[in-house]
């Protein structure tokens, strides 16, 4: 049972106070957007062997959403940060390539 | 034949006598007994029968690993099945049963297996398969029914109660003997904060009975010592009889505390499970010892070599008055000199090893036992218990060289690291060739939520043998655990000296005598539990199962209830031999929580009976119970659906409530619907994304009904909207909409408009809301007095905060019924008093409570949709012909994109119309409606299905909505509509607004 | 008035095992979201509580109202019954040019106290929350939402010995049962007592 430390309120949560939410950093489509574009906000999801990044929500506890960095194979959390960003803050990728050299994401890029 | 010695039994209070009973007979133990213990100490060698031949089986084992001494344990409410007697603390009055026989233990039928045991081969299950069917049905189906399983399940509720408890520790470490004690010593000497945990009663492992010493001195005192320093420190918890059941991700482990199971009239909780998270486990889980693969080594009598020797040293017990010794390696010759010192019979020692042992071989020589180097058992006699042994050469086939008469065996194969902890959550192994055995591959630890390994051995679980070196690990591990847990040790504790007699390397004897035939191979057992030989395994390696996976799986060889612990390298080694591999190709299975069983109570914990889940109450639940109300489940929510009065069916009550409401006055408790603020100076433009019509056009003191859908275009809520003031609105959800709503509202605020000044809080629980429905509704609201409900003073879809009756409330003039209707919000705390005010005042017009299901027919008269009824996830608005609800104007809300999908815009999608039996009959609720043909999988093509259906008293009818093949184009059509009962129905296609269909109703 | 018509979620339920569990009466409460670090809103809440905003998971007691750090941009404000409705439109004169949210949820909420040796209410609350309740780990000032077993809850210790919580009024009646089934006499743990 995973535990993931919550941005907002420093709480070190196990699993039992936090909800998964899927896919972190999705791009919102919209009316105007194409068929491509939306079937891919819909529907398109990253299944990654290694690091992924994901939505959490703190739900009992402070209720808010936030981002976790971690292994999908080992389970090592890089981090966890907040929701209101459009990707994952720098210092956070450089620590991912320390640990996972040359690590992909989308179209995130890992060093080394 | 077995019995109590007047010496030995070091755990034992001899002053103490305890009664118990085992099939019905009375027998006398000590306090300090194990069950098994006082089992033996009353010549009971026969315990049960084995699972799948029905043969007589004795103890094994002294410890977690036993696999057949399994009892029914306890009576009625107390009774549990399949209880270990190794691990059973007798107490006054214990009662148990043997297991998986019938008439008797002494006289089985189902042993006719035994006879057939060539015709019910390994995979023996699935080959039925393969069989006719017939066969399987009358044949195969009632012999597995009546061997499988083995004890009987409890008839009554568990009577006991249960619970959790979560804990957090810099270090646990599991298994309190020697090495356990050493590093919870040494971790808590560093400063570390540590429980210390052990499954039996009792501190100190198997140290005391396999002796040696520590310091110079005896293990005994090593123990009390560190005990009592342990004890003393303030920063460690000890807790005996809690077992590592599980370790899991990041740290998280199970420890399982039987607390009353050695005294069931105490007070308090059975079984505690311990949710506990540590920075880091130590596992000093200590060895099993292995049996060795010989023709009747199932035999009553044949027993472990530790454990014989256990029973003698523990309890003052002896398995037989002579024992022969037979062994791969130096620890059975303890075993053999603790029985000469017991002053029993050891007529000979077999060591298969043809260069034999190291010190302990002279020492036994020593003491009058004759040792045979490079010998073996050709098989044991006997049948219920041992009569003698047939011995031979381990090299050869089992050409008998002599038979000895004896009435136990003591048989060790080699001691294998209890590495199930270890492995849990993902630790690996490695092979050592020279022991023989799966031990820690300390380089491969499980993975901690930091990317560190959380997880060390010591002692014997690490593959250290030897006393000293135990404690040297034991020592180092310790200190180890307390750095990795982030504490800069305090104090380096150093390691004791210790001392133990040197032993030569056991042999890797997997099957004896080393080229035994068929014959011996058949009766030479892996897995006792189970049933599974070597000769089994052999056949499945024979029949291509090379992946240990699958034959475990195929032979079931270590899927019993003790998974394996006595028979997974023995069976592993046979299935490496037989295809000529080593050991460390064939690999292991996957160790799997929990260690031994734990009961389900214990992991259901307290969640039983009244807090088996939580039911949220209305402030007006009580009235609801006080009348007798018929409750119906909605979300954790009990609602009253109807409230039947004396004499009358649910159905009677459910059309007297409707007839009521809508001729004079009905009062519904509404308190369960969800009630979010949203407020800000963006609310208005929130509101416009989340619903899909305009919201923001709304004028503070107004309503509006809005409806909500997903990103997938899906219609997922409803409700009524109140602008309060400008920046402020109220939004109301469905009852089981609440939460969920309220999670989207924030998803969407904190995740992608986090820029948009808005603030949302759930407040459905402030708030009781009571819907006052009914041509009386305005006139009892005018007896109360206080605020003006005119009809012009308070218009349909607008809202007015006020009081009533001298109460604060909110009124909004909003109808689900299609009545002249006011829902009342009120404090939650004088929700009751308001509702009673309510029921008085409303006396005089009868007022008539009604429950949901009056709710339900009442809103589809109207033509209401329900979300959850006319919605399933998968039908969007326009399905339902509301694209009046549907926004033109707006350039974009969550779901306008895919409601502009093909399939969402496609004419042929199913749309919502009204349905009337023919005959007044109700339909079917869920029923479709076919159409010709059928479909590529030979189903009928369907074209519709019922969503609602009543029966509306107010109509006298049945009527029904439901979605539709181009639905509203076939207005006036019948419809044929099969039913379960093999009726069909014929409904007419209609108009989904049954009644009133001007709205003159509720605008009066 | 209403007052005498009042009905907090269980009456004053209470049971003595060996720790004892009282549901309170009815208790003023208030949610405040806004901004923390706006000037104005500190300055707003300061003036109306008398209390400074409370650090991350703090809790502030002071003589006439207390203030709960509940999220980053939410605080719980506990005052009287009585003086919520003056509370709650002071909070509001205060807040007014602010982005903020001012609610009365004092009916929203069911208010538990236990009592007893400290360490044995500790061992109470570790029953049914995911949490490390040591006192170097959950001391006084501290709070805590997180779950109690299936429902939602938040608990501080305002001083040693005492417990109090909050859970939603529609499960007043689970989360008393549940504090009183583990409490029960003979249950007793002895790990942080």
């Amino acid at each position: 049972m995973l535990i993931l430390e919550c941005p907002y309120c420093g709480v070190q949560c196990e699993e039992t106070e936090l909800h998964a939410d899927g896919e972190a950093h999705l791009k919102r489509f919209g009316p105007g957007s194409s068929d491509d574009e939306f079937e891919g906000y819909l529907f398109r999801r990253e299944n990654p062997k290694g690091v992924h990044f994901e939505r959490w929500r703190h739900v009992n506890g402070c209720g808010k959403y936030f981002h976790a960095a971690r292994c999908t194979a080992t389970l090592e959390v890089f981090g966890t940060y907040s929701a209101q960003t459009l990707e994952p803050p720098k210092d956070l990728q450089d620590k991912i390539s320390a640990k996972r050299p040359g690590w992909t994401w989308r179209e995130l890029k890992g060093e080394g | 034949m077995s019995t109590r010695l007047s010496s030995g039994g070091r755990l034992l209070n001899k002053g103490k006598q305890i009664s118990f009973a085992f099939n019905g007979k009375q027998f006398q133990g000590f306090e300090g007994d194990t069950l098994a213990s006082a089992l033996l100490a009353n010549d009971q060698m026969l315990v049960g029968r084995s699972f799948k031949y029905h043969r007589p089986r004795g103890i094994v084992a002294s410890g977690a690993e036993e696999p057949n001494a399994l009892v029914g344990l306890g009576m009625g409410s107390k009774f549990e099945p399949n209880q270990r007697a190794t691990t059973t603390e007798l107490f006054d009055g214990l009662n148990c049963t043997s297991q998986n026989h019938w008439p008797s233990l002494e006289f089985d039928i189902g042993a006719i297996n035994n006879k057939m045991a060539r015709f019910l081969p390994a995979g023996f299950y699935y080959k039925t398969f393969m069989a006719p069917r017939a066969a399987w049905k009358h044949l195969f189906e009632p012999i597995v029914r009546q061997s499988a399983g083995l004890g009987a399940a409890p008839k009554d509720r568990d009577a006991d109660r249960y619970e959790h408890y979560y804990a957090f520790f810099d270090v646990v470490v599991i298994g309190g003997g020697v090495a356990g004690l050493q590093s919870a010593l040494a971790a808590a000497k560093a400063g570390a904060k540590v429980l210390l945990m052990e499954q039996t009663a009792h501190w100190g492992g198997r140290a005391p009975v396999d002796g040696g010493s520590i310091d110079g001195a005896p293990v005994d005192d090593f123990i009390a010592a560190a005990l009592a320093e342990l004890k003393g420190m303030e920063n460690v918890t000890l807790r005996t009889r809690m077992m590592g059941s599980g370790v899991y991700d990041h740290g998280y482990m199970l420890g399982y505390e039987r607390l009353t199971d050695h005294t069931p009239d105490m007070a308090g909780p059975r079984h505690r499970l311990w949710r506990i998270r540590a920075k880091q486990i130590v596992t000093a889980t200590g060895a099993i010892e292995r049996p060795l693969s010989f023709a009747g080594n199932d035999i009553p009598g044949v027993m472990l070599a530790g454990a014989l020797r256990d029973y003698v040293v523990n309890y003052g017990v002896s398995a037989g008055d002579r024992v022969v010794v037979v062994t791969n390696n130096d620890d059975a010759y303890r075993t053999a000199l603790a029985l000469k010192e017991h002053g029993l019979e050891v007529p000979v020692l077999l060591d298969a090893r043809p260069e034999g042992a190291g010190a302990l071989a002279d020492e036994a020589r020593a003491a009058g036992i004759r040792v045979e180097n490079g010998k073996a058992i050709a098989k044991v006699q006997g049948g219920k218990r041992v009569t003698g042994v047939a011995i031979c050469n381990q090299s050869g086939e089992g050409a008998v060289l002599e038979e000895i008469a004896a009435d136990a065996v003591a048989m060790s194969g080699g001691w294998s690291p209890v590495v199930h902890l270890w492995s849990h959550c993902g630790g690996k192994l490695t092979w050592d060739d020279a022991q023989a055995h799966f031990r820690p591959d300390n380089s491969r630890p499980p993975l901690g939520a930091d990317g560190q390994g959380f997880v060390k051995v010591a002692g014997a679980a690490n593959g250290e043998f030897g006393l000293n070196a135990i404690m040297a690990d034991a020592t180092a591990v310790g200190i180890a655990a307390a750095e990795a847990a982030g504490i800069t040790a305090a104090t380096k504790l150093a390691a004791p000296a210790a001392e133990s007699a040197a032993e030569a390397n056991p042999a890797a004897v997997w099957l004896m005598p080393q080229g035994a035939g068929p014959a011996l191979r058949m009766k030479a057992f892996l897995d006792y539990q189970n049933d599974v030989k070597v000769s089994d395994v052999m056949l499945a390696a024979q029949e291509g199962y090379e992946s240990v996976e699958h034959t475990k799986r195929y032979t079931t060889l270590g899927m019993a209830t003790d998974q394996g612990k006595l028979s997974n390298i023995n069976g592993l080694a046979t299935l490496a031999h037989s295809l000529n591999v080593d050991i460390p190709q064939v690999g292991t299975t996957t160790f799997r929580p929990p260690y031994t069983p734990i009961s389900l109570g214990a992991i259901a914990g307290e969640a039983r009976d009244e807090i088996f889940q939580p039911l949220r109450r209305t402030p007006i639940h009580d009235w609801h119970e006080e009348q007798g109300a018929f409750f119906e489940p909605v979300g954790h929510w009990r609602r009253p659906y109807c409230f039947p009065r004396k004499g009358e069916t649910h159905a009677q009550a459910v059309s007297r409530e409707i007839n009521q409401t809508r001729e004079a006055l009905g009062l519904l408790d509404a308190s369960t619907l969800g009630k979010i603020i949203v407020k800000g100076p963006d609310a208005g433009k929130f509101l416009d994304m989340l619903y899909t019509n305009m919201m923001s056009t709304l004028k503070p003191g107004k309503c509006r009904y809005g409806l909500m859908c997903n990103e997938n275009g899906f219609l997922v809520d409803d409700g009524v909207v109140a602008r309060i003031d400008e920046d402020t609105f109220l939004c109301h959800t469905t009852t089981g909409g609440a939460d969920r709503i309220h999670g989207h509202m924030e998803d969407w605020l904190q995740c992608e408009w986090w820029d948009w000044k808005v603030y949302t809080a759930n407040v459905t629980e402030e708030y009781a809301q009571i819907a006052v429905v009914g041509p009386k509704a305005r006139e009892v609201l005018e007896k109360l007095g206080g605020m003006d409900v005119s009809k012009e003073g308070l218009k349909f879809m607008e809202w007015a905060d006020g009081e009533l009756a001298g109460i604060p409330v909110r009124a909004y003039r909003i109808s689900f019924s299609g009545e002249l209707s006011y829902e009342i919000a009120v404090p939650a705390s004088l929700g009751r008093a308001l509702w009673d005010k309510l029921l008085e005042a409303g006396a005089e017009f009868n007022v008539m409570p009604y429950g949901t299901e009056a709710l339900h027919v009442m809103r589809a008269e109207k033509g209401f949709i329900m979300i959850g009824d006319e919605t399933d996830g998968t039908v969007i608005p326009q399905d339902l012909n509301m694209q009046w609800a549907i926004s033109k104007k707006k350039e974009d809300f969550l779901g306008k994109r895919a409601q502009m999908r093909t399939h969402m815009a496609d004419p042929n999608r199913w749309k919502l119309v009204g349905l009337e039996t023919l005959d007044g009959s109700v339909l079917p609720d869920g029923a479709y409606v076919p159409a010709g043909g059928t479909n590529a999988n030979g189903q009928r093509n369907t074209q519709g299905r019922v969503t609602s259906t009543y029966h509306s008293p107010t109509l006298g009818k049945g009527i029904a909505m439901a979605l539709v093949h181009n639905g509203p184009d076939r207005m006036g059509e019948v419809l044929e509509i099969p039913g379960t009962d093999g009726k069909t129905y014929k409904a007419r296609i209609c108009d989904p607004v049954f009644y009133d269909k001007d709205g003159e109703k509720q605008n009066v | 008035m209403s007052e005498a018509l009042l009905q907090s979620a269980l009456n004053g339920a209470h049971s003595d095992g060996f720790v004892r569990v009282e549901e309170l009466g009815v208790q003023g409460m208030i949610t405040l979201r806004g901004d923390f670090a706006s000037a104005g809103f500190a300055a707003a809440v300061e003036k109306v509580t008398g209390l400074a905003l409370p650090a991350q998971r703090k809790i502030s007691i002071g003589e006439n109202a207390t203030v709960a750090w509940m999220s980053p941009d939410e605080l719980l404000v506990l005052v009287d019954y009585a003086s919520v409705d003056a509370t709650v439109a002071a909070l509001t004169e205060g807040l007014a040019g602010e982005h903020a949210l001012v609610a009365n949820v004092s009916d929203a909420r069911a208010f538990f106290r236990l009592s007893g040796d400290d360490g044995a209410v500790r061992d109470v609350m570790a029953k049914v929350a995911p949490v490390d309740f040591s006192p170097e780990a959950f001391g006084p000032g501290d709070i805590r939402r997180t779950r109690l077993a299936q429902v939602a809850g938040a608990f501080w210790s305002p001083e040693p010995g005492v417990m109090q919580v909050i859970c939603f009024r529609s499960v007043a009646q689970y989360a008393f049962d549940l504090l009183r089934i583990s409490s029960e006499t003979g249950g007793e743990v002895g790990h942080l007592g």
